[in-house]
């Protein structure tokens, strides 16, 4: 018999699920207020989860982008003459660990400023006439790490006017993600626990009303699964639901924001996750993180009512 | 082998201390109808607790269909369970459900066959006599119909014991009377029946195997037995 009936559970039945979504369903509905300040309870945790994930998301992929940069700019005084500058790049090129040494025209320097911007040529005549920018020495090192020796060997030579290279940025960057990691965490387990206990006690609530039920049907010999899967599932819709909002608003604030500010960033040589990256994968996770605060709600007070 | 219900030195401490049984040895053979008797606080509850794995014993075997079920794993239970039906002096019908959606609700939890269910539950409410209430909510019955769907929903998935804790408990003599004439019939199919009661008219007219437990001890067991206290 018991074999059988091992067998017979392996795969659930299609009409028993329909049962136990219904069971949800009706009890969702019957402690309508509880599962709206549930449901909302997750909301919120999870928009502030969205914001903070799209933001340190992107600080992540940008201080990425500018680590793994292996560039030191030379930028040459005004006054340097062709002589001098032929000087220099052979000194540039005798520096350790420096692969390779391209020269960058204050001309073309412009005209790669100006693409990016990727605006009308034609407002921007003034400065092709005086043109604002220096001539620069690009250098590549082999590691990131090597880009700091170069940048402060180079710094005293001769017609150097200035040394640009990531690293600063980046480790100003990494401090503040972290920090902003640790508020942006606490206050996200927090919130997360809240939306928790409030699934817990509403699932609670719908398992005191069918206590009589749950009683019967441990006598006639439902399995505990059985009894379980009703409150599971609550849990999961309650989780799911609560990160509707939030996933529309990532869509759209995410659209928004990565569509104006991508070709401001552009001119730092720095772009964001793209859009539909940002939208399909943080949605996701948001619905995940949803489920998983309305499975865990369902199963902390179920399990302490069935006392298996 | 014919044994239904085997218990071999069974014992039951409640966690408080109270030993509500004290080394209980009997079998029950298949078809038997047996009545437990005794005071109240004798342990006769504990006793039928213990056929459907509602308490384990805390010493002993209880062998039901061949099977020790004091040493049945958890997980197990659920199966057990559906091979022993249960009734109360209280009923425990679910009140927003009509009389079928009770008794088929018993096999729903189990799974059974939709069109296995719709023909079952006709079959034991015709048995018990309500096929014509089915459409009614247990507040629109009388106490001895309640019990009478009560037990129809005990019965349905065919158990082959049926156990009850004073089922005519909260009812009057005549409905009493009908309750035992259910009983008879599901015994007369081949269900063993155990039935905890207080009610000496019907012990001492329906002739059964009598058991009487006091202090959580057998004291008397006799076949067509008498009731032996004052009612
Ligand atoms: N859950 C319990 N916890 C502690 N003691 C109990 C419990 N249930 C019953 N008892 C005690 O066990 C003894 C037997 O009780 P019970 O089996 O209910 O007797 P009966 O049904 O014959 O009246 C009594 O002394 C009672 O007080
Ligand atoms: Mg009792």
């Amino acid at each position: 018999m018991c074999e059988m009936n091992w067998k017979g559970n392996m795969v659930m039945k299609l009409r028993t699920m329909r049962r136990h979504v219904s069971e949800s369903l009706k009890s969702l509905t019957r402690n309508g207020w509880m599962t709206f300040a549930s449901v909302s309870a997750v909301t919120v945790s999870l928009i502030l989860v969205a914001l903070f994930l799209m933001v340190m998301f992107n600080l992540n992929k940008i201080a990425g982008d500018i680590e793994k940069d292996v560039e030191v700019r030379v930028y040459l005084d005004r006054s340097t003459t062709p002589a001098q500058q032929n000087q220099l790049e052979e000194q540039l090129k005798q520096v350790k660990n420096v692969q390779s040494v391209t020269f960058q025209s204050k001309k073309k320097g412009l005209n790669n400023l100006l693409s990016s911007l990727g605006s009308d040529k034609g407002t921007f005549e003034d400065l092709q006439k005086e043109n604002p920018l220096p001539n620069v020495f690009i250098l590549k090192t082999r590691q990131p790490q090597q880009t700091i020796m170069v940048a402060n060997e180079v710094r005293h030579y001769p017609n150097v006017q200035d040394v640009r290279y990531g690293k600063g940025t980046v480790e100003k960057m990494f401090k503040f993600i972290n920090i902003a990691r640790n508020i942006g965490i606490v206050l996200i387990l927090g919130l997360i626990f809240t939306s928790v206990f409030l699934i817990a006690n509403t699932i609670k609530l719908t398992i005191v009303a069918r206590r009589r039920e749950i009683e019967i049907m441990k006598l006639v010999g439902a399995t505990n699964a059985f009894v379980r899967w009703p409150y599971f599932i609550e849990g999961l819709i309650m989780g799911i639901l609560g990160s509707v909002l939030p996933v529309l608003l990532v869509i759209v604030v995410y659209h928004f924001a990565y569509y104006s500010l991508s070709s401001n960033l552009s001119q730092m040589f720095i772009s964001l996750i793209p859009f539909q990256t940002m939208a399909v994968n943080l949605s996701l996770l948001l619905v995940g993180v949803g489920g998983i605060i309305g499975v865990w709600g369902s199963l902390s007070s179920v399990r302490k009512f069935l006392k298996v | 082998m014919d044994d239904m219900i085997v218990m071999q030195n069974v014992w039951k401490a409640y966690p408080n201390g109270v030993m509500a049984l004290n080394g209980i040895d009997l079998s029950v053979k298949k078809g038997e109808f047996v009545y437990v008797v005794g005071p109240s606080g004798a342990g006769k509850s504990t006793f039928i607790k213990m056929i459907y794995r509602e308490l384990k014993p805390t010493r002993g075997k209880i062998i039901i269909d061949n099977k020790n079920i004091a040493s049945l794993r958890e997980r197990q239970v659920p199966y057990f369970r559906r091979k022993i039906g249960v009734v109360f002096q209280d009923f425990k019908l679910l009140p927003k459900l009509t009389v079928y959606e009770n008794v088929a609700f018993a096999l729903e939890v189990i799974e059974e066959r939709p069109v296995y269910i719709k023909k079952r539950v006709m079959e034991v409410l015709d048995l018990v006599g309500l096929k014509h209430k089915l459409r009614s909510f247990p507040d629109q019955l009388s106490g001895g119909e309640q019990q009478r769907v009560s037990i129809a929903r005990s019965i349905c998935n065919r158990p082959p014991v049926l156990i009850a804790d004073e089922p005519t408990g909260n009812l009057d003599p005549e409905t009493s009377w009908q309750i035992m004439d259910v009983f008879k019939r599901i015994n007369l199919q081949g269900t063993t029946i155990v039935m905890a009661t207080h009610n000496k008219s019907i012990v001492d007219s329906i002739k059964h195997r009598v058991i009487a437990l006091e202090g959580g001890m057998i004291v008397r067991d006799e076949l067509e037995g008498e009731y032996g206290y004052e009612a």
